[in-house]
């Protein structure tokens, strides 16, 4: 075994911290501010009578009074007891993209330039952050085939909901109001279809064929009618599988009357190898926080960047940012818009990370990415071949690309050992926990790695050895899995209060009412 | 699990299940079968399975109180593994009968057992059925040639073990259908087996994580939604036709409609047309109105006509046509048939043969699959 594979030891932070609010002591101060001089009480009079009467708290506030050393004690210490993205192998987490973000980017977003603008400034004052949104733009359109783009979405569900909704307009204004039906796949992401049924529409899911566990073309044939709004779509879909066929999908929903829509959050694999156009697709939408290294930053701040067709361009959010050969202007006056979806432009700093990650990658460097990912996926599978109680699923199909979905169904029938179990002992080396899969687990106890292309082969190693590693030990001695974790901060919980919404406490004042009686 | 309340498992075991002597078994089958015990040791096959059952269930001994049955019903299987159960009840000599499978689950009842894990097939299910209903959670440690119910495990040890989770409190019930062959039907020829009620059973999961198990209200909440959304879909001028099952007829609940769970029933505009229908009554009910019919899967394999609701005739399915069957099913359900297709057995070729391939299935408040019927 390589040296550098080998599993080193670990342990977590384990500080027993209490919950904030149980801290500090009545009277203790974190800054004493100084009395407000005279002359300004006289000219301001009191802060108080700033704030209308009906809005005057009766009461002080129950927050905890403390020190500032105890402050800062206590964050540095949950801060320990977190395991980032940037500490750990963060092979586990398919479908999330866990790429290494350079850090010359966080450097670029913390420029003043950048980070002091205000959001209603005048357009003619921010000419150079438009210039920045609408080259992205430019970029984006090359990398999709699609005309034009909006960065307005927060994140990729979002931007799938901005689809979903565009869909609708589009057949509002052509008087076809009828058309109420989205189709999406199983293993599509399960935004795909909730984000749309947010919208309003009933959403039919082809099942994968048992075999190839792709959706099957005749499935689809069955489900269209004049119902038909559109087809939303994940490719590769969440099995690490690519749908070969998708442009008969696409023809068959045009045929239909629907529109398509690309889930490309599963992009990675495809820069520079495989377009939203070519496939017949009329929007898409990404995760510039994922596949474009700026950093997912614990649900945000994100952006998933929706691109539309030129035929759909005059349903996209306003503003659309454009150019006229001198200047960028912020374009409002689209009459079919769908109107915002969310405040200013975005999360541009998202963009601007992007921008930057793409400006040092050029176009060959974009599909040396995914040409690495692809490689990183297939590595990871054959490694992990030969590893007790692990298959492929569907392992027909033997070439994944972004990742890959695994079954530890032997590994349960011959140990007890299930993937929740797996899940928790992972941690116990020093990497975060897997992600099994989304819901239902059509694959039996799943679990979905995504080694991207900043993992090295020593990385994709490691990791594999920990699977390893955890394999023997569920033959040998299953009880140290079941009774998992032991190296964090955190040992196994009892799981059941977590279906229990009477036990759920989202705030202090909840915990207080539901587990001390108190109000 | 506290000491001073130990939880109680009832065990029933029906040793000559699977031994071929019942109606609608392949005799072939039963000898191989019978051949197979011997070589284990066994006579028959069901004192072996019960014996694997119980040995994932030896970790938690002392943890336990084991009540059975005398002799092969139970108590020789629990000491051949090591247990000292206690034994209730009496037996006569000789081959044991349904009824001393019912006497047992009364004594069951009596002793207030946790769990009763019995060994069987749908027969011994049938028996047990009737006298617990639903008043005590049991699994099914499957013996029998024919399983056919949804209340088995899918092989001795994972019995065991979902007995051991389910008494440790990591598991909650649902529940699930007690089905047998129909004798009358196989008079005729024809295998199909009828609906005969449904038992609690203890009941994991396997297609959410861990953290969700045990969220049986969810696979009702599941239920409620596919009811919602085929209420808010009728039309007046349709005659429903309303399958047996639990999810259809959860469309009756909501309606606050009298119903019969194991029958057929019909309603229109919201209100009871007739209830509990046969063939004859059914076809005449279709000669005279624009029917839909609403059916669900039944049973392990994923039947959707010609397991207990046969009264759903394929001249009744011919009558109301391919475009006017609405199936429903929540996605766990569909699940567990690991991408296998959806069935249709009737007695009819061409009418099996008419509702072949991709159909939508209703799996909530406008959310639909489509889905294989072979």
């Amino acid at each position: 075994m390589n040296r550098r594979s080998e599993l080193r030891r670990y342990h977590a932070h384990v500080w027993d911290e209490p919950i904030v609010m149980q801290m500090g002591q009545k009277g203790e101060r974190g800054m004493m501010l100084a009395e407000v001089e005279d002359a300004i009480k006289r000219t301001v009079g009191e802060a108080a009578s700033y704030i209308p009467q009906n809005m005057q708290r009766k009461g002080q506030p129950r927050l905890p009074e403390m020190s500032q050393p105890h402050v800062l004690r206590h964050y540095l210490r949950l801060s320990q007891e977190t395991l980032g993205m940037a500490f750990n192998i963060d092979i586990g987490m398919g479908t999330c993209t866990m790429k290494y973000s350079p850090q010359v980017n966080e450097e670029l977003v913390r420029l003043p330039g950048f980070a002091d603008l205000h959001p209603y400034q005048d357009e003619e004052t921010v000419q150079g952050i438009l210039e920045i949104i609408y080259h992205f733009a430019r970029f984006m359109s090359e990398i999709s085939g699609m005309k034009e783009f909006t960065f307005q979405p927060g994140g990729g569900a979002h931007g799938i909901y901005t689809n979903a909704c565009m869909i609708r307009e589009y057949h509002k204004t052509n008087g076809e109001l009828d058309r109420n039906e989205i189709i999406s796949t199983l293993f599509s992401h399960p935004a795909d279809a909730a984000c749309p049924a947010t919208a309003g529409f009933k959403i039919i899911t082809l099942y994968p064929d048992p075999e190839t566990g792709l959706p099957n073309i005749e499935a689809l044939k069955a489900a269209v009618s004049k119902h038909t709004a559109g087809f939303m779509v994940t490719n590769p879909e969440d099995t690490g599988i690519f749908n070969p066929s998708i442009n008969e999908f696409v023809d068959i929903i045009h045929e239909a009357g629907g529109l398509c829509s690309y889930d490309q959050a599963n992009s990675n694999a495809l820069f520079g190898i495989a377009r939203a156009k070519e496939a017949g697709f009329d929007m898409c939408h990404f995760n510039i926080h994922k596949a474009f290294s700026s950093p997912h930053g614990c649900m945000g701040p994100a952006c998933g960047a929706v691109g539309v067709a030129e035929a759909l361009s005059e349903y996209l959010p306003v503003p659309i940012v454009t150019y006229d050969g001198s200047r960028y202007h912020l374009d409002y006056n689209r009459p079919n818009s769908i109107g915002k979806v969310r405040a200013f432009l975005g999360n541009i700093e998202t963009v601007v990370r992007a921008y930057a990650w793409i400006m040092s990658m050029g176009s060959e460097g974009l599909r040396q990415v995914s040409e690495t990912a692809i490689i990183n996926t297939n590595y990871l599978i054959r490694k992990i071949s030969d590893v007790p109680g692990v298959s492929m699923a569907y392992p027909k199909q033997r070439i994944r690309l972004d990742q890959v979905r695994f079954s530890l169904e032997k590994l349960k029938e011959d140990t007890g050992v299930d993937t929740d179990d797996v899940a928790r002992r992972i941690v116990d080396f020093g990497v975060q926990e897997y992600f099994t899969s989304h819901h239902p687990w059509v694959v039996p106890e799943p679990f979905l790695p995504e080694p991207c292309d900043t993992y090295s082969k020593e990385d994709i190693d490691y990791w594999v050895n920990i699977i390893r590693r955890i394999s023997e030990e569920a033959y040998k001695n299953p009880e140290i899995i079941r009774t998992a974790p032991h190296n964090q901060p955190i040992s196994k919980i009892k799981v059941e209060a977590l279906n229990d919404p009477s036990k759920w406490a989202l705030t202090w004042r909840a915990y207080l009412r539901k587990h001390k009686r108190e109000n | 699990m506290t000491r001073e309340s130990k939880r109680k498992l009832g065990l029933i075991v029906n040793p000559i299940s699977g031994m071929g002597g019942s109606v609608g078994l392949k005799g072939t089958d039963g000898e191989k079968i019978l051949k197979k015990a011997i070589e284990l040791g066994a006579k028959p096959t069901s004192p072996s399975r019960a014996i694997e059952a119980l040995n994932e269930v030896l970790p938690i001994k002392n943890h336990i109180e084991l009540i059975t049955y005398p002799r092969d019903m139970g108590e020789a299987e629990a000491q051949a593994c090591g247990f000292e159960p206690k034994v209730i009840g009496t037996l006569e000599e000789g081959e044991t009968s349904p009824e001393d499978t019912r006497d047992a689950a009364r004594a069951m009842l009596r002793s207030e057992v946790d769990l009763i894990l019995f060994v069987g097939g749908d027969g011994t299910a049938r028996d047990i059925q009737e006298v617990i209903g639903d008043k005590l959670p049991v699994l099914g440690v499957p013996a029998g040639v024919k399983i056919h119910s949804g209340v088995f495990a899918i092989n001795p040890r994972s019995a065991g073990l979902l007995a051991v989770a389910y008494l440790q409190d990591k598991l909650s019930t649902q529940e699930s259908e007690v089905m047998d062959i129909d004798e009358e039907a196989f008079r005729h020829n024809r295998v199909s087996a009828k609906l005969y009620g449904y038992l609690r059973v203890p009941y994991e999961n396997q297609m959410i994580q861990g953290t969700k198990t045990g969220s049986a209200a969810s696979e009702k909440g599941d239920i409620q939604s596919i009811a919602w959304e085929i209420i808010d879909d009728m039309e007046d001028d349709y005659l429903y036709v309303i399958g047996p099952g639990t999810t259809t007829k959860a469309i009756m609940r909501q309606l606050g409609l009298k119903y019969a769970l194991l029958g057929v029933d019909a309603i229109r505009q919201k209100r009871l047309v007739a209830s509990d229908v046969n063939e004859k009554q059914l076809l005449a009910l279709v000669e005279k109105n624009k029917t839909k019919i609403i059916v669900t899967v039944i049973g392990g394999q994923g039947h959707i006509f010609g397991r207990g609701n046969q009264q759903i005739s394929s001249r009744v399915i011919e009558k109301v046509g391919k475009d006017n069957i609405v199936i429903i099913a929540t996605e766990n359900k569909i699940a567990t048939l690991r991408g296998r297709p959806l069935l249709v057995d009737t007695d009819s070729p061409e009418v099996n043969k008419l509702l072949k391939g991709y159909s939508r299935i209703v799996t909530g408040y406008g959310k639909y699959i489509m889905y294989r019927v072979a």
